[in-house]
């Protein structure tokens, strides 16, 4: 074993900022990391023990105990549980003799829990070993184990065809289908990879590419909304001896999986955006942080960023251009939702606990590694792309006035045809349900730009979809009138929020928690007028929080008292202004019983 | 109009924020004149003698003796406040929430360094003494709280500003001193 960590430590150069990279791997090595495997990570890294712990302990998909020979992390997501999860759940106990959160005591087979692995339009899905297994159900399950039994290898588990496009690929084999609904600019096939590099940038300056980027009013497409062109000039004239690009492809908000068709269909395209990003912002390393539920991608991947090289989009003198050096590679995570947040991804990627910074300094003054950094989406770097290629004017004219451009949806749910809709800004939901095929007259709600967005009524369904009114980072999720919407929806991206917070603000930390329990409180008839006071109050409070995980964290259910208020004052008790939940029987029984006397209860 | 009527008590609390009401100095000529106590520390009743106005409330709820007064507070108050840290969130008592109270009472009365002869491992059972809870409560969740003052102790002025404003329908002034806490 010790032989095998070695390797891999130096692999990595023994370089101190690359620990995730080094847990990654002895994580899917042995499938755990024991102590001393950490502590000898430390002494080769000349970092202290503790340091490799808090890294260690902040990701979900490390593990200090083994998680079995084939570790299944079953996804949690609102629209798993939508989908049939709690069967497929049932199943997997059931024939395991374990529950969740546990290991087989032969050690074969882990169940666990996770957050949306970005599969919402073919729920129920799991990872096992890293790979992604679609649409369960309890029979797809009982399959499943049994070929465990036999010990097959995870790749031969797969009973159906593979998914469509490059999900057919050698170095992807998967079940995952890409669901393209509608294609725009971004998803379209006419595109020769590389042809920015080749006929465009060697005629421009970096400046004129800022300006053509600013021309095409492009917006930040991981939901803030940063003019794009901004970024790169601020980038561009922070003084540092090296820049940094990064493409920011976490995508973690449950019901996302736009990137994840991207990097399957569209993965040149990106890679072209974020060399011309380079290229505007004089960076010589570009670094894609993929989500951890992503791996599964990693040898395609890689395999391409090769190809790049070969043909010199990537490397020294790319494009024939003297002097512009650029490359780029993969940074994976393990599994935190937080680490979408750009200054808490930098972090990650330096071997860290991915807890947001304080800002300013922002990541374009200083980023990754003390350097200036742009973060930019998946979507936007792809964009970018088209912009140069057809003219920022062009750009421009698809969308609304304040929000150019095109916008990959992610929907799914009470749906006919979830899957992922390009679609031009401006749409309004309305439009989206229709084509997705949802009964209109059954929707009750749409959960806009996932957990921390919105939940609407139907009374905002003629809405737009554009910085202007409903800003979204992308996911619609469509949920219909057979749907509880309390405890299926809200409490569901609650404990998410409550599971996923880094704990660093205790805001954060404590109030998600209060107000779940608060909710649960309510959705168990004992709430009262004051608890939906109190919720409100209390989600105030969250706005002081460091990052937008924190500051968003009570949308679930801020969002529904508001849009759906009736739902919470119809299981209050509307007899009582106060309630004590005091039971002064309850409170003194363990005293009474360690001092052994009777408790006296009059 | 008769003066209105004040009662004040202490929980589990150190006796801190009575001593912060003591603070205003000569002022208590004034708090005098503006109102009458009833069942409080400060004139040494023990019982209500009648209905009060006004109950300020110090310490949270560790044991059962501090419910029943608590509550008997609600039955004979027309506005109850929970004054300082202790009645407001628990406090440092509530220090003790995170250990199961058998684990607390064995370091006490039988295990602990300071335990010189216990050799029957009694833990105090007598029938007078109040039970323990298993946590420290704050009091707004045991009865209705309508105002709260924070603070460890609350200054002097902060209670005083509250007391008047309260009396005199006042809105309460909170400048800026009075409710920093660094």
């Amino acid at each position: 074993m010790a032989t095998n960590v070695q390797d891999i430590i130096t692999k990595y150069n023994k370089d101190k900022t690359r620990l995730m990279d080094v847990l990654i791997d002895v994580q899917s090595e042995h499938g755990y990391i024991p102590k001393d495997i950490t502590k000898e990570i430390a002494r080769e890294l000349d970092i202290s023990h503790v340091d490799v712990e808090q890294t260690m302990s902040f990701y979900h998909f490390f593990s200090e105990t083994p998680t079995g020979k084939y570790a299944i992390f079953l996804n949690d997501s609102a629209v798993a549980n939508m989908m049939g999860r709690q069967k497929v759940k049932e199943t997997f106990e059931r024939e395991t003799g374990i529950k969740f959160g546990n290991v087989t005591p032969d050690g074969a087979i882990g169940l666990f829990d996770t957050s949306c692995i970005g599969m919402n339009d073919q729920e129920p899905a799991a990872l096992i070993n890293g790979r992604v297994f679609t649409n369960l159900t309890p029979f797809r399950v009982k399959e499943i184990l049994r070929d465990i039994k036999d010990g097959k290898a995870v790749e031969e588990m797969y009973s159906a065809a593979f998914g469509d496009g490059e999900n057919r690929n050698e170095l992807i084999k998967s079940v995952v289908q890409n669901n393209i609904r509608k294609k725009g600019p971004i998803l379209s096939e006419d595109y020769t990879p590389g042809i920015v590099i080749w006929k465009k940038l060697p005629e421009m300056t970096p400046e004129q590419v800022i300006d053509e980027v600013k021309k095409s009013n492009i917006r930040g497409r991981g939901g803030a909304g940063f003019p794009t062109g901004l970024k790169w000039e601020f980038c561009r004239k922070a003084a540092g001896e090296k820049k940094y690009i990064f493409c920011n492809a976490d995508e973690g908000e449950p019901g996302t999986f736009k990137d994840r068709v991207i990097l399957t269909e569209r993965p040149k395209l990106l890679f072209e955006g974020m060399v011309i990003a380079g290229y505007a912002v004089g960076a010589t390393e570009g670094i894609v942080y993929v989500r951890h539920e992503y791996t599964y991608l990693k040898n395609y991947l890689e395999n391409l960023l090769q190809g790049a090289r070969d043909r010199n989009l990537l490397g020294k003198n790319i494009g024939g251009i003297e002097g512009f050096d650029f490359d780029i590679r993969l940074q994976f995570g393990a599994g935190a939702y937080v680490c979408g947040e750009e200054s808490a991804l930098i972090e990650s990627s330096e071997g860290k606990r991915g807890e947001p910074r304080d800002r300013p300094p922002f990541p374009v003054e200083k980023g990754y590694l003390g350097m200036p950094t742009v973060v930019n989406n998946v979507e936007t770097l792809c964009s970018v792309v088209k912009v140069l290629l057809n003219g920022g004017e062009w750009y421009a004219k698809f969308g609304t006035k304040d929000s150019s451009g095109t916008k990959l949806m992610s929907i799914s749910g009470d749906c006919k045809y979830p899957g992922v809709y390009e679609v031009e800004w401006g749409f309004s939901v309305k439009d989206i349900l229709e084509m997705a095929g949802a009964d209109e007259d059954r929707v009750q709600a749409v959960q806009v730009g996932g957990p921390s967005g919105s939940l609407i009524g139907p009374d905002e369904f003629s809405r737009t979809l554009c910085f202007a009114d409903l800003a979204t980072g992308g996911s619609l999720i469509i949920i219909d009138n057979s749907r509880d919407l309390l405890t299926d929806i809200v409490l569901n991206f609650t404990e998410f929020f409550v599971e996923e917070s880094c704990g660093s603000c205790s805001t954060c930390r404590n109030i998600p928690n209060m107000m779940k329990l608060k909710l649960e409180k309510i959705l168990d008839a004992r709430g009262i007028a004051q608890d939906i006071t109190d919720l409100e109050e209390w989600g105030k409070v969250l706005k002081v929080s460091r990052c937008g995980l924190g500051q968003t964290a009570g949308n679930p259910i801020l969002t529904s008292i508001k849009n759906f208020r009736h739902l919470y004052e119809e299981k209050i008790q509307k007899d009582k202004d106060y309630d004590t939940e005091f039971d002064m029987a309850a409170a003194v029984k363990a005293s009474c019983e360690a001092a052994g006397r009777i408790p006296n209860l009059n | 109009m008769s003066k209105p009527i004040v009662a004040t008590t202490s929980l589990a609390g150190c006796f801190g924020c009575h001593m912060s009401i003591l603070d205003i100095d000569e002022k208590i000529l004034d708090l005098i004149e503006l109102v009458e106590f009833n069942k409080s520390p400060i004139d040494d009743i023990k019982t209500f003698t009648k209905k009060c106005d006004i109950g300020l409330i110090e310490g949270g709820c560790c044991n059962s003796e501090n419910i029943h007064v608590l509550k008997d507070f609600r039955k004979n108050c027309k506005i109850l406040v929970s004054v300082g840290e202790c009645a407001i969130m628990g406090g440092l008592p509530a220090l003790r929430n995170g250990i199961p109270i058998k684990e607390c009472l064995d370091e006490a009365y039988i295990n602990g360094p300071s335990v010189q002869h216990n050799p029957k491992g009694i833990i105090p059972n007598d029938d007078e003494l109040p039970m323990l809870l298993d946590r420290v409560y704050p009091c707004h969740e045991i009865v209705k709280i309508d105002y709260y003052l924070p603070g460890c102790p609350p200054r002097a002025e902060l209670i005083w500003n509250a007391l008047v404003a309260l009396v005199t329908g006042d809105e309460l002034k909170l400048p800026y001193e009075v409710v920093k806490f660094d």
